[in-house]
């Protein structure tokens, strides 16, 4: 009896053993993994300043990106639209997590060159990590023409930098937040008194609202403004279409510039006095190199 | 004490025998191929599971979504958010059955594989002819199916509609080895 009994548990053990279905072991042995999180943002850009988001290596990305006039400027600028502004830029994914990339802005006749680079990403699973970071550098050189002959500016003079950490949450395959502490350095400044070195906190969101368009939101509190120039704080609010390949956005927004020193420091329209630039960004992305 | 000891022993020996019955593998290919009049894309993934219990011919097979690896790094980022939805649907697993799995040897090794395949939260009942080659240490599965996008409910817009095929081509090879 006594061995009867110890021979049915132990068949039940062994059986047990047995028994464990294929696709619990399955579970089993996956269990240990980590996912990155992606596709916090469609594209580079949130609206007019840049997202966490990097292209694959190998990727070259043609931007065009276009403001109007103030839709306040009235009937006879067709409400900002005989006025353009444009900026084209080439943006290349020397590796994925590396974009280096050359623009060009008819604002100030702007040259700008900047380099992107993906430091962590968000992750799920065995071993998370809440954030996307993604550090942003660029230099800016003016070349517009408006000074007198006897006050011509150097090179150096007319470069500005900037610097900005990008830090991003997917809260989940809808909603994306993102914050970025910037400084912003200029070589020359309007007066003697205004700040050579400023500071700027953004914030901005997406909002998946289909699976290929979202709406946009972006913000940019600068903290130590030029004093001896009304600027007002950059808002950006647009719309996000994706159709493979191409990213489609349409902005509104009260800067005029698309580059970051420029809708950061220099932004003089007041959003809600209808000092609205409508605009848009368009990017199309090439895969120049095989990823194997 | 003698009837004690047969039975601890007989027991052991059973839990062992039987416990290698079951070939396992966490590094199994899995492609699959689209060819359209505008592009052929091809996707690689090197990261399937599949476990076979040789007893019973039983399979299974579980492979994430988003280690499908794209010739343009793009089409990844679009595979799975908006066609697969690996966000809310991680997985594809397939489970079924080999059949006559027994009857199988050096010169037989031909046998249909019978199950169901969840892609995308929709499952679909197939099967499929596979070359099953039985080495000393190891299971090595291979073969390919044909599956319909539109039996699993992935939506693909008329813009693009040309650029994807809607008869996807499936194939995998499984090198499985014992495990435990």
């Amino acid at each position: 009896m006594k061995y009867t009994l110890l021979f049915v548990i132990m068949l039940f053990v062994s059986l047990r053993g047995n028994s464990q279905d294929l696709e619990s072991i399955l579970e089993q042995e996956s269990s240990d993994t980590t996912h990155l999180v992606f596709a916090t943002f469609n594209g580079t850009r949130l609206l007019n300043g840049h997202s966490v988001e990097t292209r694959k290596e190998g990727i070259l990305e043609f931007m065009i990106s276009h403001r109007f006039g103030r839709v306040n400027s009235g009937f006879d600028q067709l409400f900002g639209l005989d006025e353009s502004n444009i900026r084209f830029g080439f943006e290349y994914a020397f590796a994925d997590k590396l974009t280096i990339a050359l623009g060009r802005s008819s604002f100030e006749k702007t040259f700008d060159t900047y380099a992107k680079y993906r430091l962590a990403q968000q992750k799920t699973g065995k071993n998370p990590f809440p954030l996307s970071i993604t550090l942003f550098g660029s230099a800016t050189a003016e070349t517009i023409k408006d000074y007198l002959p006897e006050n011509k500016p150097s090179f150096s003079e007319r470069i500005t930098y900037t610097g900005q950490v990008l830090l991003a949450h997917k809260m989940n395959p809808n909603l994306s937040l993102q914050v970025m502490p910037t400084f912003v350095h200029f070589n020359t400044v309007p007066f003697d008194n205004d700040p050579h070195d400023m500071f700027a906190l953004g914030i901005g969101t997406r909002i998946k609202i289909s699976k290929r368009v979202s709406l946009n939101g972006e913000y940019y509190y600068n903290i130590n403004p030029f004093e001896s120039v009304d600027v007002k704080n950059s808002l950006a609010l647009g719309i996000d279409i994706e159709t493979g390949g191409h990213i489609f956005q349409l902005v509104f927004t009260n800067a005029v510039s698309m580059i970051e020193k420029g809708f950061i420091s220099e932004t003089t329209g007041g959003f809600f006095n209808g000092d609205i630039h409508f605009g848009f960004n368009i990017s199309r992305a090439f895969q120049i190199k095989k990823t194997k | 004490m003698k009837g004690f000891y047969f039975i601890v022993f007989g027991t052991l020996l059973m839990h062992n025998i039987s416990a290698q019955d079951k070939y396992l593998t966490k590094e199994g290919f899995v492609s699959f191929f689209s060819h359209s009049i505008v592009e052929d894309i091809k996707a690689d993934n090197n990261q399937v599971l599949s476990i076979v219990d040789t007893s019973t011919g039983k399979i299974a097979i579980q492979l994430l979504m988003r280690s499908f690896i794209f010739e343009k790094a793009l089409m990844r980022e679009h595979f799975n958010e908006n066609y697969v939805e690996s966000y809310k649907f991680p997985k594809a697993t397939f489970s079924g059955e080999i059949k006559n799995f027994a009857d199988l040897d050096e010169t037989n090794t031909v046998a249909e594989i019978v199950g169901t395949l969840t892609v995308h939260g929709k499952q679909k009942e197939i099967s499929s002819m596979v070359t099953v080659i039985i080495a000393d240490n190891n299971i090595t599965l291979t073969g390919d199916f044909m599956v319909e996008v539109a039996d699993f409910d992935i939506k693909i817009p008329a813009i693009v509609a040309n650029n994807i095929a809607k008869t996807i081509k499936v194939s995998f090879e499984l090198h499985h080895e014992p495990y435990n």
